[in-house]
């Protein structure tokens, strides 16, 4: 008689994942979700839309916005940002290099994404956010691998992972001293082909730089990158055109992209599929240490 | 994806080789990708083992690599044609216990791995006992290198009867020993061929058929309500629906229900999961409701069928894991959440402690430090709507939480 009952994985982690934004509207008073544009957190605010339908989703979008961001990608979060009747609130990297609160890196493989993290800290503390919903994932990146649903920061935005809180059952315990905070993630036991089956599924709009694309890009280190004017050339590198799509997003100078002729997202999810090489592999950031998430994470980063 | 999604923990003592089991896992099913494979043979070059460290995948943390020991739990997933699974990665250090409790309170099944020159030792015995204590109805009990032991079938039998007479101790429906080396692959994904004399089932044959679905309670309707949906636009002016996921039995569009505490009656009159429309929903879908009757319900509440109620009691016999760092101090106030529920508790009476490794009741020390396990009785300040844990999971558990450190410092089960 059970197997009646049987659900899909998708079905059981979308299940969780509705709970998880529930649990985190029920227990915070000023909570937030943390929007990059890329397709995870696309997919928690396609969750919160279902957790909270009919009414609208009950808490702000937040961008923190390098500066060095793909022109698609800012179109598409103001466009579901409209869509949804959401707040947007944006934090600005530039803001706080021209405030001369942060120093920018130098050299070629400058990057903003380390600086991204005192841009976060700075406006959770602006608006006093006491839950901080992220699209990270488990099976991303070992020291990911780690996280609970509700991941306690301290009043300087750490992370202790020495140190997490116990989390038993489906019992969040989201009470915290003034001044904490949590970091939630709604998706974490989802693999990067669980999204995109997802995102078929569900028929979920998402950035058009996900699909396969004619791209002026260069070659460094292995890795495929867009040509953009933030991008500190080399002189021995040439711009050329290929045909690629980004299995991640984030800032234009970090984010590798793949060789690819995956125009649909029929073909993205083969493609995922087949996939002999982890998402994040042509992420630059990433590739700095074997400990360089777990080390940006405890400073407070996504 | 026939059999859907399996979350299973892996346990037992250190250096049993959790970590190798499932880097073999990951490796035999291909779900280590090749820039992981080189970032570990890189890292083990540099350490100068032999050949990749499997472990270097899950221990994610600079401290677990520094030492070579987990700390944390580490989840780490993967697929076959069959099914989906989760793996929760769980510390064998005795002080990580309470993380291993938390990877365990998620899982339908749990690994149990010995090292066969070792036997049986004390977090074996403590691993074993928390999966009991949390309700794990599967557990599949590793015998690992094997090749140490030179295959060697006496040596797994007597490991086998000693687990068994232990065992028989604990309420553990499904109970099966495999034979295995995590180091060399077999009986992991492969069969081996070295152990002819074991003809049951590989792991991962075993992981890919157990039937878990079943250990669902679809009998006993119970609803906590979550978080109370209310548009308040022009569309859906007077909508008032009820958020939560099912905790147990099947709900239907046109069901009587009762609301708790408040003693309410009504009638479901929708079921959505976002803006589809459900004929009836079950364990563990998240929906909402709506009831033909503006009554009182909100978060903490329970919707439940008239002939079909769980207990409402305040004085709870309960089965607690310590795992606070301090030691409980008793008459202390605790938070306690119980489904979407807080109340205020305290703990009246420890009634024994329990002997790990015998299995004995302590009556005589009865000071409760990190991960001891004992039977206390508990005062709460409102009624709870529990059910017995071994009948349902949701609503037979409990956390305690500290309200001056606001830390968790106790998983709670129920027995009614």
């Amino acid at each position: 008689m059970s197997s009646d009952y049987n659900l899909s994985h998708l079905d059981e982690l979308e299940a969780e994942g509705i709970y998880v934004l529930r649990e985190v509207a029920a227990q915070f008073d000023r909570p937030a979700i943390l929007f990059s544009g890329g397709k995870d957190s696309i997919c928690v605010t396609h969750l919160a839309r279902k957790a909270f339908a009919p009414a609208r989703i009950p808490m702000p979008l937040v961008h923190i916005d390098t500066g060095h961001n793909f022109p698609e990608t800012i179109q598409f979060r103001d466009d579901l940002v409209q869509e949804l009747g959401v707040q947007l609130i944006v934090g600005s990297v530039q803001d706080l290099i021209d405030k001369g609160e942060v120093t920018e890196e130098k050299g070629f493989n400058a990057s903003r994404n380390r600086i991204q993290t005192p841009a976060l800290i700075s406006t959770i503390e602006a608006h006093q956010f006491d839950a901080c919903v992220g699209g990270a994932r488990r099976d991303e990146e070992k020291a990911r691998a780690k996280e609970r649903f509700f991941s306690h920061r301290d009043d300087f935005s750490q992370w202790d992972p020495k140190n997490q809180r116990p989390e038993l059952w489906d019992l969040y315990n989201g009470k915290h001293q003034p001044g904490e905070h949590f970091r939630v993630f709604p998706l974490n036991n989802w693999t990067e082909l669980d999204i995109w089956n997802y995102i078929l599924r569900e028929n979920i709009a998402i950035p058009s730089l996900y699909f396969a694309h004619e791209r002026e890009i260069i070659r460094r280190e292995g890795q495929i990158l867009a040509n953009s004017a933030y991008l500190n050339l080399r002189p021995e590198e040439v711009p050329e055109k290929l045909q690629v799509r980004f299995r991640t997003l984030g800032d234009l100078t970090i984010t590798g992209a793949v060789e690819s002729d995956a125009d649909s997202l029929e073909k993205i999810v083969a493609e995922v599929a087949a996939a002999r090489k982890t998402e994040r592999g042509g992420r630059m950031d990433d590739k700095r240490s074997q400990s360089a998430m777990e080390d940006r994470k405890k400073e407070g980063y996504f | 994806m026939a059999q859907g999604l399996l979350r299973f923990i892996t346990a037992g003592s250190v250096d049993d080789g959790k970590s190798t089991l499932i880097g073999r896992l990951l490796y035999d099913s291909k779900t280590i990708f090749e820039d992981q494979l080189e970032s570990i043979e890189q890292a083990s070059n540099q350490r100068g083992t032999d050949g990749a460290d499997l472990s270097l995948l899950t221990d994610g943390l600079r401290a677990e690599r520094e030492q070579g020991i987990t700390i944390d739990v580490a989840y780490r997933y993967f697929a076959t044609p069959k099914r989906k699974f989760i793996i929760a990665d769980a510390p064998g250090h005795i002080q990580y216990t309470r993380n291993m409790v938390t990877g365990a309170s998620t899982a339908d099944l749990a690994i149990i791995l010995i090292d066969a020159r070792a036997g049986l030792l004390e977090q074996t015995h403590r691993h074993s006992f928390i999966a009991h204590l949390l309700g794990i109805k599967h557990m599949v009990v590793c015998i690992n290198k094997m090749d140490l032991v030179e295959w060697d079938e006496a040596r797994y039998n007597e490991i086998v009867d000693l687990y068994r007479s232990f065992s028989s101790r604990l309420d553990i429906p499904d109970i099966r020993f495999i034979p295995i080396s995590a180091l060399a692959g077999d009986n992991v994904v492969d069969r081996s061929e070295r152990m002819a004399w074991y003809d049951g089932p590989t792991l991962l044959n075993h992981l890919e058929n157990v039937h878990v679905a079943a250990d669902r309670n679809m009998q006993d309707c119970r609803f906590p309500v979550q978080y109370v949906v209310r548009p308040q636009t022009d569309e859906h002016r007077d909508f008032r629906g009820y958020a939560g996921r099912v905790a147990g039995g099947v709900f239907k569009v046109g069901d009587a229900v009762v609301a708790l505490p408040s003693g309410m009656g009504s009638k479901v009159t929708s079921i959505a999961i976002g803006d589809k429309q459900m004929d009836m929903a079950f364990p563990p879908q998240s929906v909402v409701m709506t009831l033909a009757d503006d009554i009182d319900l909100s978060r903490g509440d329970m919707l439940v069928r008239e002939n079909n109620q769980p207990d409402s009691i305040q004085d709870l016999d309960a089965r607690i894991c310590w795992l606070g760092e301090q030691p409980m101090r008793p008459g202390i106030r605790f938070e306690l959440h119980h489904t979407s529920r807080e109340v205020k508790a305290v703990v009246k009476e420890v009634v024994y402690k329990l002997d790990i490794n015998t299995l004995h009741r302590l009556e005589e020390d009865l000071s409760i430090g990190m991960n001891d396990i004992a039977r206390v009785r508990i005062r709460t300040a409102a009624p709870l709507l529990v059910d017995d844990y071994r009948r349902n999971r949701a609503t037979g558990s409990f956390i305690l939480v500290d309200p001056g450190t606001r830390l968790t410092v106790a998983a709670g089960v129920l027995y009614t």
